[in-house]
Formats: C-alpha cells, structure tokens, sequence
C-alpha cells in the first residue's frame, strides 16, 4: 500500500475533481451544486403544478414525473449525451450535458417530495389564509410553504444526498469528476485499492456533512 | 347582513342543509347550536364560501355569494372567522400571524399593522404574548390571537366554528369573555357554540339545527324557557342537565 498516490495527486484529485478548479472542466461539487439547486426550484414548479386544479397543469407535470421516475439515471444521461446533439445539430460541452440530465431527472423526484410536503400541511392553516382573504399565492408563499419546506427537509436531504453521489455517472460520458480523475490517476500509477479507498472516503464525508446539517436545520426550524 | 335563502348543500349523497332560510341583522349575535353532524359547521362555512352550496342564495352584505363578478377576497377580508382548532399559522410569532392578512391583503405599513395588532392583543387580554409562538401558547390564548388575527381585517362580521370545543375547561372561560366584550361592542356575530350561558347571556338570537334543518329561531329566554321542538327538547335536557 502506497497513499503517496494520493499526495502526488492531491490537487487533481480535489481541487480539480472534487471541487472542479483547475485547467479542465469539470468537478463532483461544481456538478452537484448547481444540479442541487435548479433542481430544487424546477421540483418547486413540478410539485405546485401537480397540486394545480387545472389539468392542463397537472396532466403534464405528472407525465413528467412518471416518465422520469420510471426510466435508470445512466439511461437518461446518455439520451442527452449522443442524442440531443444530433436531434440539435450542435456539439454540447459534458458539462452541460451532465448537468440538464441531473437537474430533469433529479426534478422528478423533488417534485414529488415538494408534493407531499405540501401535502402534510394541515388543510386548515390554507382556509385560516384565505378566510383572512389572502390570495392562493400569497397563501401559498408565506403560510404553505415555509412550513411544508421544515416538513420537506429529511426527505429533501437524502434525496440531495442520492444526487451528489449519483453525479459520479457523470464519469461515463467523460466527465472529469472525483471518480474520472481517480480513473485517470490510477491508469497512470495502478493503485486502485489507495485511490478508490480514498473517494469513498472523500464521498462519504461530504455526504455525511450534509446528513449532519440537515439534522441541525431540522432542530433550528423546530416549531412544535 | 347575512341572508340565507333556501339553501341547499350535499357533500357527495349527505344533504348536509335542507331548504335553510335565515336572516341576520347588523349587530345581532346569533348562536347556532344542535347535535353533531346537523349541520351548523357547515352552515357558517357557507358564510364566507369555505363550503359551496349547491341550490339557493346567500347574501353578505347585500352582495350574493354566486355572483360571478363577486370579490371573494375581498369579501373574506370583511368576514372574521375563527375555527375550532384555532389553525394559527405555527411558524409566525402571534404578531407576525396577526400582521400578515392586513400587510398582504390591505397593504397596511408594517408600523400600522404592528400598531394595530398590539392593540387588539391588549383587547384580547394578552398583550404581553406579541413575541409568543403558537407552540408557546395554552389553547386559550392560542384562540384569543385567532380572534385577534380575525379582528385584525376589521370586519363587518365575526363567524365562530365551536371556538371553544378544542380548550381545556379552565379555558373556555376567557375565550368566551373576549367574545362577549366584541358582542357589547356591537360587532354582527354568528357563533356556533354548544355553551349555552354563552347563548342565554349574550345571543340576541337561537338558532336550532337538526339534520340540517332549522328547527327552531328564536329569542334566547323563548329557547330556554320553553323549546316548541321535541328534538331541541331533548338536546337540552342532555346538554344542561351534564
């Protein structure tokens, strides 16, 4: 066993691979950020538009969910990899690839969990707004959802958890994230045992980080 | 005020209100009493359209509820309700629940509303809980901010659904109080309670519901004394002898 692998790699394997700093695109956190993020807000419009009374709100949004739900993560990253170029004409850089098939596919779940947190807010906190004569937004922003986001957050986080560590996928259509740059560094020097170790431990840690602020969020926004 | 001309409402099969006629006059205070599943709930949720009704009229303010062009915002706004289980908004300090329909609804300064809000906390006996979640709160005061965030809209109307059936007895007392000083200040109130001190010391009127029908309105010292109906009868006799 030899860990000088990872010292003699340390700037590739974590500012470039991890973090995404560096002469190549890529990076795990530069990925699962911004997926984290756009996904969250398309599930917003996805789990309000399968609440809508209209159908021709509702009917899509639940196509939409049922469709990505029902098909793997590798499968739709690859559509968007060597299909919509074609279909487009226009070569698309991984990056944003990766990134449109992480945010849609990762859209589907949120929106579920942005429905049923929605959901689990008591039906008479929505007639105490409008009897009061608050509009269905104004109900929506300032009575609904605040609390449905404190009732979202453990499923929320094990969902954004899912993600970061699915962002590794992202390897497969050239990707330089943690996982590509260990494949790189360890086709060069063949210390799979060392490297590999030590992404799992770096994916762990930042998993379990994320697990450990979700139970501090929970506890702050304790209301009950 | 409030006009009710041969409503009928079902919920699926259920005829919940059969054939209902009512009238309330500006500063009358109403109580609607009866045995469970009659109807009353029901019947003041119509009120400010919280429940739709299926055939027949209703009236608020001279302004018909089935209207198409009607402002049911606008007409909420005018018309306090306050719910058994008080539904305060858990994550908003009682303040912040009081403020928020008039800043978003009235577009009131947050300084006015502020304003307004610690005075009608004082009103309800509590000015000292502004800070105070619901969570924080003992049932009775939870419902006094209720009525305080009702009261806050300033409404033509007070509609109560059983405001004390959630509250512990030691409770129910203080809650009934705050709305006895709202009915001397001549606020147009429709209460559907089961406390019938309430009814018989404040109610300019009785209204008895059973099987979702108006079975008897009347002065209170008529209903006490003498109720025409068998079933109002009998639902005193169990109510006042427990």
């Amino acid at each position: 066993m030899d860990f000088g692998v990872i010292e003699r790699n340390w700037n590739f394997l974590l500012v470039q691979g991890l973090i995404g700093l560096g002469n190549f695109a890529g990076g795990t956190l530069r990925l699962a950020v911004p997926a984290m993020l756009l996904g969250f807000l398309l599930g917003l419009f996805v789990g309000l538009g399968r609440l809508a009374k209209s159908r021709w709100i509702s009917t899509p949004a639940t196509v939409y969910v049922e469709l990505f739900r029902g098909v793997p993560l590798v499968m739709v990253i690859f559509w968007f990899w060597f299909i919509l170029p074609r279909a487009l004409g226009v070569a698309l850089p991984e990056y944003g690839v990766a990134l449109a098939a992480f945010v849609i596919f990762e859209g589907a779940y949120l929106g579920e969990i942005v429905r049923a947190g929605i959901q689990s807010v008591p039906r008479g906190q929505v007639e105490a707004a409008a009897s009061t004569g608050l509009g269905t937004a104004q109900t929506m922003r300032s009575v609904v959802l605040p609390q449905a986001l404190r009732n979202m957050i453990p499923a929320l986080v094990t969902q954004f958890i899912v993600l970061f560590k699915d962002t590794s996928l992202a390897s497969i259509i050239g990707y330089l994230d943690l996982t590509k740059a260990a494949q790189i560094v360890n086709n060069r020097e063949i210390r799979p045992f060392e490297l590999y170790l030590f992404i799992a431990v770096v994916y762990w840690l930042c998993a379990y980080g994320m697990s450990r602020y979700a139970g501090y969020l929970e506890k702050r926004l304790a209301t009950a | 005020m409030v006009e009710f001309r041969n409503v009928n409402k079902w919920f699926g099969k259920l005829h919940v209100l059969k054939d209902i006629d009512l009238r309330i006059e500006r500063g009358e205070v109403v109580v609607v009493c009866g045995p469970s599943g009659s109807g009353k709930s029901t019947l003041i949720r119509c009120v400010n359209g919280l429940e739709a009704i299926q055939s027949g009229e209703i009236a608020v303010d001279g302004k018909r509820l089935s209207d198409p062009g009607l402002d049911l915002r606008a007409l909420r706004a005018e018309t306090g309700f306050v719910f058994q289980q008080f539904n305060l908004y858990p994550h908003l300090s009682a303040m912040e629940n009081i403020v928020l329909a008039p800043m978003k609804v009235r577009r009131l300064s947050r300084e006015a509303a502020e304003k307004r809000a610690a005075e009608l906390l004082a009103r309800v006996g509590i000015p000292d809980k502004a800070d105070a979640f619901p969570a924080n709160l003992s049932g009775g005061q939870q419902q006094r901010v209720a009525i305080a965030r009702a009261l806050a809209m300033q409404p033509k109307i007070m509609l109560f659904d059983e405001p004390t059936s959630a509250l512990d007895p030691e409770m129910i007392g203080e809650v009934l109080d705050t709305m006895t000083d709202l009915a001397r200040d001549g606020m147009t109130m429709i209460v559907v309670t089961h406390e019938m001190g309430f009814a018989r010391r404040v109610a300019s009127r009785v209204v008895f519901m059973d099987e979702g029908r108006i079975v008897e309105d009347t002065k209170p010292e008529a209903f006490f004394a003498a109720p025409q109906s068998e079933r109002a009868q009998q639902f005193l006799s169990k109510i006042l002898t427990r």
